[in-house]
């Protein structure tokens, strides 16, 4: 109980002190503080339809934040979070028109494939930004294990290497001829999954929230599991605790890190069901609003465990939707205020993790 | 072929290599003494968001450019609290500060010119000026700074104090130096030259601060340092050839020579060039890199 008090009064305290020092800069600018904070909290819990956006804005930071934090669990660093997502979410739009009867006709043929039932080409979908996630977060944790180069600057390139990769493959390749904007063509209808207001009557029509939500807290069970009550999950945190003890008591520590950046991959490349089948139904060039990083904040504050994590990301879309409003309802505050909140409570939580320690 | 290496290009690479220098020779200060250093991007942007706003109301670029290194100082100043005093996770704390420098100016200059994207133009006149085939008086600075870099660390005392921090603390804390002290110092002087290398793009290249103008080249910066085994001289010729790289990408567009078997070369391959070559470099392929032993460990005084 004692541990449990710990775990959350720092964390709190960051956030506390993040919007003190917020709040003094708002001031500073020319607005009042409490009105900033006021329009935060009612835009993002007003309503039912307001927390169904707040829901749909934290969707991607659970799959991010669980990502970074069974990397983090495995002493491993995942910035890569932001590549894996695009990589993956390219591939999941690929599958999406080439499997659903899509004719991409920019260049030469471009016929589809295929033209699948949604029985099929949902799960196909998924499995492909699973994979394709995994894979791309391998790699750094493979360069980790074979190489012993630092997964940190691996995977920081590996975000660059592969959001220039997808957009040169959108550009020459799925680009619908004549639109000016940087996205593939639609995937086929058959790989849309559906809107939450289909089964629950009381969500408003306009609120995007889909079943990738759904799937983001099952997910948050199913690491909890992995993590604690599986052998592999405790060889996992094995490693991340101590390597050299890990390894003394019979652990493959470089196996371990690559299971924990291809499982951290996977999970950062499942926000492209929500985003490509559930929301946008396209890859679309910078669809991400750095949910990648966010991630990184979302597992820091959420100490790393799924349940945390998921308090986070919640936390996280209240600043995404919150901030919207403030823009609009307050005269000097722009929505850039969001970025310097989250900012100074990753600063504020990184430095208290200090006290955490001991 | 032939048509690429022109004396224009060569410039182009001079003037693009420019705040990489600045930023890259800021790196290698700290993450020589030990500390990462993932928050030059965000540096840069405090540098290059304080210069464009001085120069603009005081219409005096030099003024500006002082600020804008002041600002680089200032901000690493707070990021060498976090990792120093308080062993934050430094690659977690530089994010933050990354993140920071993408909210901040937009939301002071929103408040302030009722623009969060930009800030306003400067004239002409107001710019750094610029010499012979427009390099810049800031791209002199960085040139003669490799020179000044390489002394410094390598014959003057305290250039081989950081790199006693950086490899070994321990001994250097038994040999008497305030191992503390010089990191505070290391890393301070990586935010004035971040913060000059973001200078130089505000007020040198362009003439207005625009929303995360940096655009990665703190990261491609940090690709450099590592290319260049964490050394001055080499850290010039990385720079360099990113700016060439730069520079082509920038001339691909369009170009009629730019033609493999009459298919266009994608600029987003020659973008990611040197994000390859990093990672090859890491690797081993190429030579070992190594970094500095004690990087990214915070140390704490045995008593």
């Amino acid at each position: 109980m004692k541990n449990l008090f710990r775990e959350v009064l720092w964390p709190l305290v960051a956030v506390v002190a993040a919007f003190v020092v917020g709040g003094i800069i708002i001031l500073i600018l020319g607005d009042n503080p409490l009105t900033a904070y006021g329009w935060l909290l009612s835009s993002s819990f007003g309503s039912v339809k307001d927390i169904g956006w707040t829901l749909h804005y934290a969707t991607p930071l659970i799959f991010t934040g669980l990502a970074v934090a069974v990397a983090f669990r495995c002493g491993l660093l995942n910035i890569g979070a932001e590549g894996q997502l695009y990589v993956a979410a390219f591939a999941t739009a690929w599958v999406g028109m080439k499997f659903g009867g899509v004719a991409t006709k920019v260049v030469g043929e471009g016929t589809a494939i295929a033209d699948l039932p949604a029985i099929v080409l949902i799960p196909l979908c998924i499995l492909t930004a699973v994979v394709v996630g995994g894979i791309w977060g391998a790699i750094p944790g493979i360069l980790r294990a074979k190489f012993g180069s630092h997964e940190v600057i691996n995977t920081i390139m590996l975000n660059f290497i592969g959001i220039a990769l997808v957009s040169y493959f959108t550009q020459y390749y799925y680009k619908v001829p004549g639109d000016p904007i940087m996205q593939t063509a639609n995937i086929g209808e058959a790989a849309y999954i559906p809107q939450l207001n289909q089964f629950l009557t009381f969500i408003p029509k306009d609120v995007p929230l889909n079943m990738s939500f759904i799937l983001a807290i099952l997910m948050c069970v199913v690491i909890y599991v992995f993590l604690w009550k599986t052998k592999w999950g405790y060889e996992l945190r094995a490693v991340g605790q101590n390597a050299s003890a890990a390894e003394y008591g019979g652990i493959n520590p470089k196996k371990q890190i690559i299971l924990a950046m291809t499982l951290s991959g996977a999970l950062a490349g499942m926000v492209a069901i929500g985003e490509v089948m559930g929301t946008r139904h396209n890859y679309y060039d910078g669809f991400s609003a750095e949910w990648g990083f966010l991630g990184i904040a979302v597992a820091l504050l959420g100490r790393n465990h799924p349940v945390g994590v998921f308090i986070a990301a919640i936390f996280f879309g209240v600043l995404l939707r919150g901030e919207i409003f403030v823009d609009a309802f307050t005269a000097k505050v722009s929505k850039d205020l969001g970025w310097v909140l989250q900012a100074i409570i990753i600063l504020f939580v990184a430095c208290f993790q200090k006290f955490t320690k001991k | 072929m032939g048509e690429i290496l022109t004396i224009a290009l060569l410039f182009s690479a001079i003037r693009l290599a420019t705040p990489l220098i600045f930023a890259a020779l800021g790196g290698l200060f700290s993450e020589r003494s030990g500390v990462i250093n993932i928050a030059l991007e965000g540096l840069m942007l405090a540098g290059a968001f304080t210069a464009a706003v001085t120069t603009y109301q005081f219409q005096n670029p030099y003024l500006g450019f002082v600020f804008g290194i002041l600002a680089g100082g200032l901000l690493a100043y707070i990021y060498a609290i976090a990792c120093i005093k308080f062993e934050a996770n430094q690659v977690v704390a530089g994010m933050a500060i990354n993140f920071l420098m993408i909210g901040l100016p937009a939301l002071i200059s929103g408040a302030v010119y009722d623009s969060s994207g930009s800030t306003p133009q400067i004239d002409k006149v107001d710019q750094l000026p610029n010499y012979f085939n427009n390099i810049s008086l800031a791209s002199i600075i960085a040139f003669l700074l490799i020179p000044v870099c390489w002394y410094v660390m390598y014959k003057t005392p305290f250039g081989l104090r950081i790199r006693a921090a950086g490899e070994n603390p321990q001994a250097a804390d038994a040999a008497g130096i305030n191992v503390l002290k010089l990191r505070y110092t290391a890393v301070i002087i990586s935010g004035i030259l971040a913060g000059a290398g973001g200078a130089y793009l505000s007020i040198g290249q362009s003439s207005l601060f625009t929303r995360n103008m940096t655009a990665g080249r703190g990261f491609i910066a940090l690709a450099a340092l590592i290319l260049a085994k964490w050394r001055p001289v080499p850290v010039l010729v990385a720079c360099l050839f990113f700016g060439f790289t730069e520079a082509i990408a920038i001339q691909v567009q369009g170009a009629s020579w730019a033609k493999i078997g009459g298919e266009d070369i994608p600029v987003q391959f020659i973008q990611m060039i040197p994000y390859v070559l990093t990672i090859i470099v890491l690797a081993g392929f190429i030579g070992l890199s190594r970094a500095p032993k004690a990087l990214g460990i915070p140390y704490r005084k045995e008593n």
